[in-house]
């Protein structure tokens, strides 16, 4: 083998890493920007600093995921990458918007308390565009995108669909449902109770969205359709509703205990059923319906190389990035984490 | 309003801002961080609490700035996707393994352990913190090793194949296409570039507050320390800028011919000129003010060696030659300026007036800024010279954009515009109240801080007789090495 062609193990491979930095991102900036989606509800002074505190040290970490799944796509899979990103334009271009806000929020609103106000409107609004943003891209790519040539052939609005608005909401629940979760375990006094209070009602405001997602996904072709009621699918699709009962039992018992870290734990485990849903509607393609992922995978040199990177730096990183969530672990405080 | 504009234009200027933008940031922090650390290493070796006080200084700039060349950094990871689609696809293979790599080396070190950095002083002790304030250090120079590769790779590409559905594959080793021609050049000179930029920036820093008091002995002890940099490593860029000059000529002829205003060949000795103003149609500089065979003599190190023009290349190969005539001028002007300051730091420091010189002080100020002046004019001198490619004699810019129409890119150019104008902006305006505030003993960290120390232990008046002895007084016990 030359290593210019491709190969089915090693592309399935970095499939599979690239699905899983896409969760990695999922979860851990999704709680961070689920925080920014909550934050109007938290009083000003205290309560607000906590809620910031609890990710300050670990967001650029989190957000380092999305550079990963983007990075990575198109090192793996140039033809996706180079598909999808037109497609989405406004999309891809609103949420980085949404992010330069987010982002600069966490130096700015101490820089300048008298105008901490504005930016912590600019850190909800940031937030809140990037995850509806985030949930336009999914519904948008779940719902197809026109290929021909090896590039996007269809218009400026495509992305734009009842179907990936519902995403778009749903995405905003569950990202503030794993920020009120998160906020439960770092969090005290009064900013403890409201984030309870919000986690109860997310908790079913994301199984509303998820059954949504779910059925809509069944009828938007019917591919997904025989996906899901033909055999291999047809396993998952008897297990993930007992699945979902068993997290949501657990999650409601939690809840009621007063634990503090479990509903956090659980709502990552809601959401890796739910991601590896997506993953049986869209195999074995990267543009469903359009592009496989052997249509789009890089060259075999290219993969291998690659991979012997991510094989030796994946387990530093995770090891490091546990560190990190190991010094600032327990309850925040509002004072900050300064020297 | 963009229906008659010309996308791939529109695209480019586009690429041209966000990475401008993008630029300033990085420029500034990998030079920061490697001082962050200098300083908290002279700390933790001899104790004196005037480095802390400095490190804590300067770590909250470093904060500010470090968060805009993140968020805008993430742009630019889409952008090739979003506005040049069909260069995505087609270098993907090569460029995607070096910008993956360059993710998992340096941006998750970076990211991991600036939380550390930022706010962990308290939980972790000084040695620890010591170790991730080096690993920050570390992750931005990593990073720069990458992206420019990748830069470099695309002004001589080396090492590849085209596939069947067109795109460049890897072809050699994977070291020679990491380390293609002009990257070993290309990263030594870059990385001094930022190394200079933060000198002068913290040297203007210094210089400010040394004029409204020189007794200041943290504001001595910066610019001194931003002196010994711009006298020691401005010679050194100008060498190896000499160097980098030599290497583009070899490999990419017409930049150079762009760069010197070659518009004619030279069978015996070519004339620099210094001055003038290229005029691309008539295929002149108008106005040269021009010294005969010293470009032959820099390029060559013969006075009557022959040097090629503009005129043995296709005109649709000639880059913006105006561009390209000026930034570089830009860049080399403030290089000798930048070793001048250097000079003169050492006159005065031999003559022992370092800190009591009025006009060197201003002298710095006013080069404070100088650094990103080069930098981006550095950048636009490589990236114009090599047009009209973005994979320099191989790849079109014109082949490379998106199928994304004007409007659309119009508009999302509007949008970035207003954003990073009104957010970098204010980032950068925050970035001058901090250095603008006096830097002093017990200085707070990063975050919110109560600034409970200053009240307490207010230690005796700074600088008092300006012998710079101010090491005598308790160490605040906030700030105690030994936690
Ligand atoms: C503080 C910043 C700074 C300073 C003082 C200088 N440069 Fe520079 N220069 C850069 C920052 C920079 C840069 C931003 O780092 C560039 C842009 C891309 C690159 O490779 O480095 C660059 C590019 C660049 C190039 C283009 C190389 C190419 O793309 O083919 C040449 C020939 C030089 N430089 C030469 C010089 C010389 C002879 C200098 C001394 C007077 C000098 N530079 C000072
Ligand atoms: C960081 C400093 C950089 C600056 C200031 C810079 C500046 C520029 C400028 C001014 C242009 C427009 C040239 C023109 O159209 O006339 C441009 C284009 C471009 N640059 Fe860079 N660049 C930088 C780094 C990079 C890096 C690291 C890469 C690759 C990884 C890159 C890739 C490109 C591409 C793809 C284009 C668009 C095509 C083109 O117009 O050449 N640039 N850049
Ligand atoms: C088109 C080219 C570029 C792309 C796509 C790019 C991408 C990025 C991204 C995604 C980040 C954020 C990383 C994080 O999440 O922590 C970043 C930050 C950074 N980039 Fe760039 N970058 C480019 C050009 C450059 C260049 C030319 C340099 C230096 C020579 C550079 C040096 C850095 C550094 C040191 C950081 C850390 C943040 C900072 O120091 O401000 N980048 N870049």
């Amino acid at each position: 083998m030359s290593g210019l062609e491709t190969s089915l193990p090693l592309t399935t491979i970095w499939a599979f890493i690239i699905a899983g930095s896409v969760f990695a991102y999922v979860v851990m900036d999704g709680f961070d920007l689920g925080i920014g989606i909550l934050f109007p509800w938290f009083d000003v002074g205290n309560e607000r600093d906590q809620a910031m505190n609890a990710i300050a040290p670990v967001w650029d970490g989190n957000e380092t995921w999305l550079v990963l799944g983007g990075g990575g796509l198109f090192a793996a899979f140039p033809l996706a990458y180079a598909v999808v990103l037109p497609a989405l334009y406004p999309c891809v271009i609103a949420m980085l918007l949404g992010l330069v806000f987010r982002g600069v929020a966490f130096e700015y609103r101490w820089r300048d308390p008298g105008h901490r106000a504005l930016w912590d409107i600019a850190f909800t609004a940031g937030s809140v565009v990037a995850a509806f943003s985030q949930g336009l891209i999914l519904g948008a790519l779940l719902d197809g995108i026109a290929v021909e040539a090896r590039a996007y052939a269809g218009g400026w609005w495509d992305w734009l669909s009842p179907f990936s608005i519902l995403t778009g909401i749903s995405v905003i629940v569950g990202y503030a449902l794993l920020g009120a979760t998160f906020l439960i375990y770092k969090v005290e006094g009064n900013a403890n109770v409201i984030a309870k209070r919000f986690a109860w009602r997310l908790f079913w405001g994301t199984g509303a969205a998820i059954a949504a997602v779910s059925a809509g996904t069944l009828f938007l072709s019917q591919r997904y359709f025989e996906k899901w009621f033909s055999m291999p699918g047809l396993v998952y699709t008897s297990i993930v509703p007992i699945l979902v009962a068993v997290l949501c039992f657990l999650f409601i018992r939690a809840m009621r205990r007063g634990q503090e870290l479990a509903p956090f734990l659980i709502c990552l485990g809601l959401f890796l059923v739910t991601f590896a849903g997506l993953g049986v509607s869209m195999w074995p393609d990267i543009i469903p319906g359009a592009v496989s992922i052997m249509d789009a995978a890089a060259p075999a040199k290219s993969q291998i190389f690659m991979l012997v990177g991510a094989a030796i730096m994946m387990p530093i990183i995770i090891a490091y990035t546990a560190y990190a969530y190991w010094v600032f672990r327990g309850k925040v405080g509002s004072d900050g984490y300064h020297d | 309003m963009f229906e008659n504009a010309d996308a791939i234009l529109l695209a480019r200027i586009q690429f041209a801002f966000t990475i401008s933008f993008h630029f300033i940031f990085p420029a500034f922090s990998i030079g920061l961080a490697s001082y962050l650390a200098v300083l908290e290493g002279m700390w933790l070796k001899t104790k004196q609490p005037v480095y802390l006080d400095l490190f804590k200084y300067w770590v909250k700039v470093f904060a500010v700035t470090f968060a805009m060349g993140v968020v805008s950094g993430i742009t630019m990871s889409y952008q090739f996707g979003t506005n040049w689609s069909v260069f995505s696809d087609r270098t993907g293979p090569i460029l995607g393994p070096l910008m993956a790599y360059e993710v998992l080396t340096a941006f998750f070190l970076e990211a991991g352990f600036l939380g550390v950095m930022l706010f962990g002083m308290k939980r972790v002790g000084p040695k620890l913190h010591f170790a991730a304030t080096l690993m920050v250090a570390m992750g931005t120079c990593v990073s720069a090793f990458w992206i420019l590769s990748v830069n470099s790779w695309m002004q001589t590409p080396v090492g590849f194949a085209i596939n069947d559905v067109g795109q460049y594959v890897p072809a050699a080793s994977w070291w020679d296409i990491v380390f293609n021609p002009s990257f070993p050049y290309r990263l030594v000179h870059t990385v001094i570039a930022a190394y200079l930029t933060t000198a002068f920036a913290v040297g203007a820093v210094g210089a400010w507050h040394l004029l409204k008091d020189k007794a200041n002995l943290h504001a001595r002890k910066m610019f001194s320390m931003a002196m010994w940099m711009a006298a020691i490593v401005a010679p050194i860029q100008i060498v190896v800028g000499d160097l980098h000059g030599l290497n583009t000529l070899e490999h990419q002829p017409q930049k150079v011919m762009a760069m010197e205003g070659h518009y004619d060949s030279y069978p015996d000795g070519a004339p620099l000129i210094l001055f003038g103003i290229p005029n691309s149609e008539e295929k002149r500089v108008d106005y040269a003010v021009e010294i005969p065979k010293v470009s032959s003599l820099i390029l060559k190190h013969d006075l009557n060696a022959p040097l090629d023009g503009l005129d043995t290349i296709p005109d649709e190969e000639e880059p913006p030659v105006g561009i390209v005539f000026w930034s570089f001028r830009i860049m080399i002007g403030l290089g000798f300026a930048m070793l001048g300051v250097g000079v003169l730091s050492l006159f005065a420091r031999w003559r022992g007036k370092l800190y009591d010189w009025p006009l060197l002080h201003r002298l710095a100020l006013i080069m404070g800024p100088s650094g990103f002046i080069a930098v981006l004019a550095g950048w636009a001198t490589t990236e114009v010279g090599r047009q009209p490619y973005t994979v320099y004699g191989v790849m079109l810019t014109a082949d490379s954009a998106s199928p994304i129409s004007a409007p659309a890119v119009g508009a999302s150019l509007m949008a970035f515009v207003i954003v990073y104008f009104a957010v970098f902006g204010i980032g950068v305006w925050y970035i001058l109240q901090l250095v603008a505030k006096r830097p002093h003993a017990h200085e707070s960290g990063p975050a919110r801080a109560p600034i409970r120390s200053a009240g307490i232990t207010p230690g005796p008046a700074e600088g008092k007789g300006g012998d710079g002895r101010m090491d005598t007084r308790p160490q605040n016990p906030e700030v105690e090495p030994a936690k």
